[in-house]
């Protein structure tokens, strides 16, 4: 699976940062045609768009497009710049049930038929309100085409009637049902943005938290969190030491036919060896080790 | 494609163009750029213009085109947003 710890949001209008976005090395540029872009921009940074797809520097990172809803005059002319600039994937905004799914796939498929390519277009959900989460379930398994889910959280808090605050009590069960949906249908789960660009000790805290609670990347506002939240993901040395130890008596005890093995007086079984190879795809894919260290 | 309006894109801002598109009298392209890099990239920005508008089919028409050192791609889609604002037209994908 991709690493995507992120998804940068790159306003389709802003001339400067869709030129060099980039630059800042995020594991998805995720262009936005949807509420950054004012209404009488939409066909311009809709072009822009487009033709950034289309540049070489963006051919060698993965990019995702956030489109208008398939319901507003400029869903489906998103789709279709997106899908002929060759994006890797389309992020819906405001996913409430399976149909929104399924009509946004079957538009996609209309233009990949109609430019004959053979590239399929991958599905980023967000979910942004009470229902949606309800029906995370739902959602995260009825497309192949869906490589994650996402929280929307400025728009789930005014669904439910409540607030962001800094502790982040009011995404607690939004967070918890996301995340274990996308674990059941094996795909990724991401985290809503951190919008306080001034406040990095709150941004760290909120990754930490996104982290341990097994999200694997978060959307981002501003260039800066990038390296804050690719610190926070990478493996310490610590555990990459721990891990290199694991699998290599992992491998021993499997050469030697041997069961259970232990290291330092504790048991090693498969949930570890996992926890451990995940380790090293970690440190390996952030650039930590290479291949000649494994 | 013909211009049935006057219609613009873009703005003056650091890296983005700005497009003034208006019908013109004549069946030829005139064209007036100023630019920020004009000494260095004057004829290329000229002749991207001319070859977007070519591939539009678009003729009778007049460009004013003030550049703040705009990449290529910038300068392609705000030209071709203000031609298609000019015609009241939706992009056709196989001539941008």
């Amino acid at each position: 699976m991709k690493l995507r710890r992120s998804m940068l949001f790159v306003p389709g209008a802003n001339t400067a940062m869709v030129c060099n976005a980039y630059v800042y090395k995020p594991d998805t540029v995720m262009f936005d045609l949807e509420d950054s872009v004012a209404l009488a921009e939409k066909d311009s940074a809709r072009l822009m768009v487009y033709h950034a797809l289309k540049h070489f520097a963006y051919q060698d990172v993965e990019t995702a497009v956030r489109v208008n809803p398939l319901d507003s005059p400029y869903g489906h002319l998103d789709i279709e710049a997106a899908v002929r600039g060759g994006v890797d994937i389309i992020r819906l905004p405001k996913t409430d049930t399976i149909d929104d799914i399924l009509d946004m796939q079957s538009v996609i498929e209309k233009v990949e038929r109609k430019i004959g390519t053979t590239k399929k277009t991958q599905l980023l959900a967000a979910i942004e309100s009470a229902l949606g989460v309800v029906n995370a379930v739902d959602i995260a398994r009825c497309s192949s085409r869906l490589m994650g889910i996402a929280l929307g959280a400025e728009d789930y808090v005014r669904d439910i009637r409540t607030q962001r605050t800094k502790e982040g009590t009011e995404l607690a069960a939004a967070r918890a049902q996301i995340l274990l949906a996308a674990r059941a249908a094996k795909i990724q789960a991401f985290d809503s943005v951190f919008s306080d660009v001034r406040d990095k000790e709150g941004f760290v805290s909120e990754v930490k938290k996104i982290k341990n609670l097994g999200f694997d990347g978060k959307s981002l506002v501003n260039p800066n969190q990038i390296y804050m939240l690719h610190d926070i993901y990478a493996p310490t040395q610590k555990e990459i030491d721990w891990a290199f130890e694991v699998i290599e008596a992992a491998e021993h005890a499997k050469k030697n036919g041997l069961g259970v093995i232990s290291i330092d007086g504790r048991m090693v079984d498969a949930p570890i060896i996992a926890r451990a190879e995940r380790t090293i795809y970690l440190a390996r894919t952030s650039g930590m080790i290479g291949e000649d260290d494994e | 494609m013909k211009i049935i309006n006057s219609a613009h894109a873009g703005t003056l801002e650091s890296s983005d163009i700005y497009i003034q598109i208006n019908p013109f009298k004549e069946d030829k392209i005139e064209l007036e750029l100023e630019s920020s890099v004009e000494e260095l990239y004057g004829d290329a920005i000229k002749e991207l213009i001319i070859k977007t508008l070519e591939d539009m089919n678009v003729s009778f028409v007049h460009v004013k085109a003030q550049d703040k050192g705009a990449m290529d791609l910038v300068i392609k889609a705000r030209l071709q947003a203000a031609v298609l604002r000019a015609c009241e037209s939706d992009p056709v994908w196989e001539e941008l």
